[in-house]
């Protein structure tokens, strides 16, 4: 019996004493005490991004977040701005993945519209939110500058940024200010999660705050560097000390 | 295809901290056991070694190691007449997904219980009477007492190798530790944890005010231990990768380090993984419990006959189950009859939030429970004449964040959230945050309880279980009350800034950043059948060789965690089973 | 039902409940005899734990003893036999000296084996050991499994050869208790001559496979370094009490380390299941043997520049389990500092367990099982080498630097991970 048959039965009220004697399903298995050691199957070896060409995005997205990014990360004296540390990269493969498909969100319906309390209803994906939002956003530039985004002075990209965050420009049928908390998200995101997921280039956005990434113990400074300052060059998961 | 495996002597639903403690004690014992478990085997090498585990994004932004909505989700409403909507996204409730459970992933906090949380209905009726609890509430003593549970508590702790400090060891106050605790029998079987700097300030501040700091016990191993099964675990490294992370070095208490390896040894132990229990068999009488029917993860149904059914689901899903099954009364809110999903309860939080001006915190090196409390406004440690409310919380300094993304928004008050004024209040706002929590104590309430609901189903089509909370009167007192105490400490702690937050304030949602994932009964034990599901041995009321484990069980929530008191009443269940249950199978309480 | 549960506890109770697979199956193995018979079975049971037979005589996932598992040598595949009684393909039609022919004397009925099947240690094995084994054996359930036995290439699939190789190689004196010595000692030194045969791993083989005269100092197979176990504090087990090995050999960790590699399987299969005299006197033995004087190199220098590297690498890669200092965790997580297993002049066992990571023994005495996670697939061979290369250069330890030359070379034979970093 395959899954689907057993959702569309509803299996509930199925009766099970039709019963084989022993079955062996592919996936579920079954760990017997006294047999050896039981080792779990190994996730696949971490890797690091390509980031030499667009997996999700088209190269207008690209640009079009890439200039986004650099207005809520920009480039300063603490560090570079977010598309040169990757974070367009790193948004680019997360849209590609799981996380682009809210492959573990629960998405049954109906769906309706709840109380804010009741947390997102919404059963759009963030690839399908980036896709929509960045064209809505961009006609809204359009709408009220009549040229693109990317071509907006720096005040002006930070003024229209500002409306965005608000609510004040409302988007055609995407809430221009739930797709702004997405944005600022996945741009921390990019920015601060280990630089084998394509963004935070060189550790930059470890380095602003002094965090030392992928470090395992610190027996040797819980006490003896508390309170105090602690100057670590930082590691990601895949890098060299 | 449907199948039938081999009878057991028992079979386990859930293979975390209650069901894996459970197995121990009765393959010990001989009997052939079963576990059924929904995720996968996990190991530590394997699963989650340090090669690998230190990765904030995978862990606890994307939260890769919990049970996704799209497994089983709940919806979700404040009160009756509202609809209830599933919590479609991971929410607060941070559920287990494998083998270990959520005894995997969890911040470690591990707390015996005050007396005063097991007897709380004796208690309130003979210091203040009726007249201190707001309408509606329920209140109810669990049948067992504190110090019935104490030799199981002291066992428990050393199964997981517990950290901390001891405050009363046989009536003798100890030096350092909670003076408010029930009298132990032990000292905790490893040392407590090295304080962080915000650890420090906190109990510095708490004793010039002339409360009673002491380090929070927890699952972060103290010390090299060889537990009570006799398997060795490790010192914690306070690497920061703990709640929401499987522990890479044996030193955060798991059932994958402090029990498995032990079961795995016995022949007449077996888990069968990938496979979800949709329903509790019984007789057609429903006197006895028969088996638990399953799907496996090719979508082919399943039986597993036995003599014992023991579930040791989530708490949610222990009511769900039961309700699927048809098994004892459910509750009902218009007539307050009924007792499967009634005295549901969750957690009453307050904060303090405060930022320091020139610290360094070093906030990294934490652990998910590197703590100091005070219990001075928790359970009954305080005098409520006048207050009224019941209850409190443990109020604590809690360095269990330092990682980058998720401190990202923790920001001064009037500070930009992006560009370069983020970068620069950021900068600085990184090392000196700091945070002071109240967890809070809940008493069940009439008008929150758990039932199927109507429109939503998983993914099999069977419904899923209702949320109807809200935080009634007593949570909106108790809960600034504590808010007020977190400040004041705050405060005195030197903060520049200092802000306070009761959540109870505002409506319930499993949404809210920094809330409790405590969510207890529904499955209640007690000693009145018309207000438990279960009596004082977790032995189901109707059904005699059905046993409910977890913090179902628990008609109020402490200020507490609630691991570490799961475990002990799993361990005076597995007793009764195995010393009253086997000689003598019925119901181990007549009326 | 409850008396069924309670007479099933009871019935579990009585059995044990907590055997392990070996021995559990070896339990069943046995059919009811007469009380001597009986006893002599169980003696038996007992040697063929020691002489660890099961270990090559069963296939992964195979029916215990029927054979197929295949032994990497030098020289090819080897394929060890079925021993079960099946007549056909197993022994079951074999009378007792023909199992004496095989076991001590390396000739089945019809051939010559190889020395894989360590016959050049089993000769030490007394005439009564023999005949209880052979009781045991016997009892072993038929499985029907052909195996083919001999996949080497030309020459060595030339069994005749092996007549050469036994007048050359093979000692057939019987064990002769050395009488200066005590009954322990020497009960200890039959166990490890013979049953145990720690000499196939543990001592020099010549470009022939025989044995050389450097006994028990380690030497290299299959992509591990089976460690020296003389009386040297630098390399071997000088600094090791008597307490320490009986304590390694039934628990598989000590104060000082873990197993790792192919000692893991012997330790779980074979030597926690001897009894407490047993692993008394192969302590007493290894500490009876001479000391033994190595020189000690000189360790890099700080300053070196694979020193500095390996220094910074190993407090982000190895500390969370081994502790900073290399104290690591007693019965858990060996101890690197002053370790003679770090000192091998040999590193083989160090590079595979780096790149490949190794599973804990699981025992009785210590189910913990903690493993070490592979890094090959994260590590490259020069982060290795440097790794390595400090380690044994500090902490006490002395030994030659590691090379990224020889991590690649080990990479490659054990078919270990690439490093998906560049």
């Amino acid at each position: 019996m395959k899954r689907r048959d057993v959702i569309k039965g509803g299996l509930v009220l199925m009766a099970t004493s039709t019963l084989a004697s022993i079955y062996k399903p592919a996936y579920s298995k079954t760990y017997v005490g006294g047999s050896g050691a039981w080792r779990a199957t190994p996730p696949p070896p971490l890797s690091v991004v390509d980031g030499s060409r667009l997996v999700y995005l088209t190269a207008d997205e690209a640009r079009l977040v890439g200039a986004i990014f650099d207005v809520l990360i920009p480039a300063d004296e603490l560090g570079m701005g977010a598309t040169e540390a990757g974070c367009v990269t790193f948004l680019d493969h997360q849209l590609a993945g799981p996380y682009g498909t809210a492959a573990k969100d629960y998405k049954l319906g109906p769906v309706v519209e709840g109380l804010p309390q009741q947390g997102p209803q919404s059963i759009m994906t963030p690839a399908e939110i980036y896709r929509k939002g960045l064209a809505e956003f961009e006609q809204a530039v359009h709408a009220k500058f009549d040229k693109s985004f990317t071509d907006l002075s720096e005040e002006q990209k930070i003024a229209f940024l500002k409306s965005i965050e608000s609510g004040a420009i409302a988007f055609d049928t995407l809430k221009s200010d739930q797709f702004f908390v997405l944005l600022l998200q996945n741009v921390r995101e990019g920015y601060l999660a280990d630089p084998m997921y394509g963004g935070n280039r060189d550790m930059v956005g470890w380095k602003l705050v002094g965090f030392p990434g992928a470090i395992y113990d610190y027996r040797d400074w819980i006490v003896s560097k508390r309170g105090k300052k602690i100057d670590i060059h930082p590691i990601s998961l895949l890098g060299r000390a | 295809m449907n199948y039938k495996r081999p009878k057991a002597d028992v079979v386990i639903i859930g293979l975390g901290w209650s069901g894996s403690t459970m197995a121990e004690e009765l393959t010990r014992a001989g009997l052939k056991v079963v576990a059924i478990e929904r995720g996968a085997w996990r190991d530590t090498s394997t699963s989650f070694p340090t090669t690998r585990d230190p990765d904030e994004l995978s862990g606890s932004v994307r939260k890769e190691i919990l049970q996704a909505p799209v497994t089983e989700t709940y919806t979700v409403r404040n009160k009756v007449g509202q609809t209830a909507l599933p919590m479609r996204k991971y929410h607060n409730l941070t559920l287990g997904n494998n083998v270990g459970g959520a005894g995997t992933h969890w911040a470690g906090a591990s707390w015996r219980w005050l007396p005063f949380d097991h007897q709380p209905y004796s208690h309130v009726m003979q210091r203040y009477g009726a007249g201190q609890l707001v309408d509606g509430l329920i209140l109810q003593d669990w049948g067992v007492t504190y110090d019935d549970l104490e030799p199981f508590y002291d066992r428990f702790e050393k199964i997981a190798g517990t950290s901390g400090t001891a405050g009363v060891v046989n009536g003798q106050r100890q030096p350092g530790g909670n003076p408010f605790e029930g009298s132990r029998t032990a000292p905790y079987p490893t040392p407590a944890l090295e304080r962080s700097r915000a650890n420090v300030l906190f109990a510095e501040a708490a004793t010039r005010l002339g409360y009673h700091p002491f380090p929070v016990p927890s699952a972060m191993i103290g010390a090299p231990y060889k537990n009570a099964l006799g398997l060795n675990l490790a010192p914690c490294t306070y690497c920061g990768y703990c709640q929401l992370y499987g522990c890479g070095n044996w030193s955060k208490s798991s059932p994958n380090i402090c029990i498995l390896p032990v079961l795995m040894q016995r022949p007449n132990f077996t888990v069968v993984t990938e496979c979800e229990v949709i329903r509790i068999n019984t007789t057609p009488d429903r006197k006895m419990a028969t088996g638990v029917t399953f799907v496996d993860s090719d979508g082919n149904i399943g039986e597993q006959p036995a003599d014992i059914v023991i579930t040791a689901t989530f708490t949610l899903d222990n009511t769900r189950l039961l309700l699927l099954s048809g098994i004892s009364t459910p509750y009902d809110v218009a007539s307050g009859q009924g007792v499967v999903g009634r005295a549901f309860t969750f957690q009453t939080l307050s904060w303090g939030f405060m930022f320091f001006e020139n610290e360094y915190l070093n906030p990294f090196m934490n652990t998910g429970a590197l703590a100091t409390q005070i219990d001075d406004f928790n359970g009954d440690n305080f005098d409520h004449t006048g207050l009224g409310f019941i209850g409190g919380a443990g109020i604590q300094s809690l360095s269990n964040q330092g990682l980058p993304i998720g401190m990202a928004g923790l920001l001064p008050q009037g500070s930009p959230q992006w560009g370069k004024g983020w970068k620069q209040a950021f900068q600085k706002g990184y090392q000196n945050y700091a945070q002071i929590q109240g967890q809070g104590t809940s008493f069940a309430h009439r008008e929150q309880f758990l039932d199927l609901d109507p429109t939503y189903k998983d993914r099999f089509g069977q419904p899923l279980l209702r949320i109807t909370f809200d935080y009634n009167e007593n949570d909106r007192r108790s809960g600034r009350f504590i808010r007020d105490k977190c400040v004041e400490i705050a405060r005195e702690m030197g903060a520049t800034q200092v802000g306070g937050d009761s959540f109870a304030d505002r409506p319930y949602s499993g949404y809210t950043p920094w809330d409790s994932s405590h969510v207890q009964g529904g499955v209640v034990m007690g000693e009145d059948p018309r207000t438990s599901v279960q009596n004082r041995y977790q032995q189901n009321w109707d059904i005699p060789n059905l046993f409910v484990l977890g913090a179902s069980s628990f008609p109020n929530n402490a200020g507490y965690n609630p691991t570490v008191a799961v475990g002990a009443t799993t361990l005076w269940t597995a007793t009764a089973i195995k010393d009253l249950y086997l000689k003598n199978p019925g119901p181990l309480v007549r009326l | 039902m409850a008396k069924n549960l309670l007479r099933n506890a009871l019935r579990t109770c009585m059995r044990g409940g907590m055997l392990l697979s070996a021995v559990t199956f070896m339990a069943h193995g046995a059919k009811a005899q007469d009380g001597a018979a009986d006893a002599q079975i169980e003696r038996g049971r007992y040697l063929a734990i020691a002489g660890d037979c099961l270990a090559c005589h069963t296939a992964p996932g195979g029916k215990p003893f029927a054979g197929g598992l295949d032994l990497k040598t030098p020289f090819g595949i080897i394929t060890a036999s079925n021993i079960t009684s099946d007549r056909e393909t197993g022994i079951g039609s074999w009378t007792l000296q023909q199992f004496d022919g095989a076991v001590r004397h390396g000739k089945s009925p019809t051939r010559y084996l190889y020395p894989a099947m360590p016959y050049t240690a089993y000769v030490k094995i007394t005439d009564a050991d023999l005949a209880d084994l052979w009781a045991y054996i016997r009892t072993i359930p038929p499985v029907s499994n052909r195996v083919v036995a001999n996949k080497l290439p030309f020459p060595y699939n030339i069994r005749a050869l092996m007549i050469g190789w036994n007048m050359l190689f093979f000692n057939r004196s019987p064990f002769t208790p050395d009488t200066s010595k005590s009954a322990q000692v020497n009960r200890g030194a039959y166990l490890v001559e013979g049953l145990e045969h720690c000499g196939t791993c543990h001592t020099t083989k010549n470009a022939f496979g025989g044995d050389t005269r450097a006994a028990y100092q380690g030497t290299s197979l299959q992509g591990w370094y089976a460690p020296d176990l003389s009386n040297n504090t630098h390399t071997g087990l000088g600094g090791w009490s008597a307490d320490d090995i009986v304590t390694y050999l039934r628990a598989g960790t000590n104060r000082h380390t873990a197993a790792s590699g192919p000692m893991t399987e012997t330790i779980e299969n074979s030597t926690q299941h001897l009894t407490d005299a047993d692993l008394q006197a192969i302590a007493a033995y290894f500490k009876s043997l001479p000391q033994r004087t190595v020189t000690v190199p000189t360790p890099l220098p700080p300053g070196n520049r694979q020193m500095m590297t390996g220094a910074r690498e190993f407090v982000v890669q190895c500390s969370a389990c081994h502790v900073s200092n290399g104290a690591g965790i007693a019965n858990m997580i060996p101890t690197l500092q002053n370790n003679p297993a770090v000192n091998a002049p040999n590193p083989d066992s160090l590079i595979n367990i780096v790149l490949r990571g190794t599973n804990g023994p699981v025992t009785a005495a210590n189910p913990t099982g903690a493993a070490m996670p592979s890094f090959g697939w994260k590590l490259h061979d020069d982060q290795i080498a440097g790794i390595l290369t400090y380690i044994r250069n500090s902490m006490g330890n002395a030994a030659p630097a590691v090379l990224a030359s020889d991590v690649g070379r080990a990479r490659k034979a054990i078919d270990a991970q690439q490093a998906v970093w560049h």
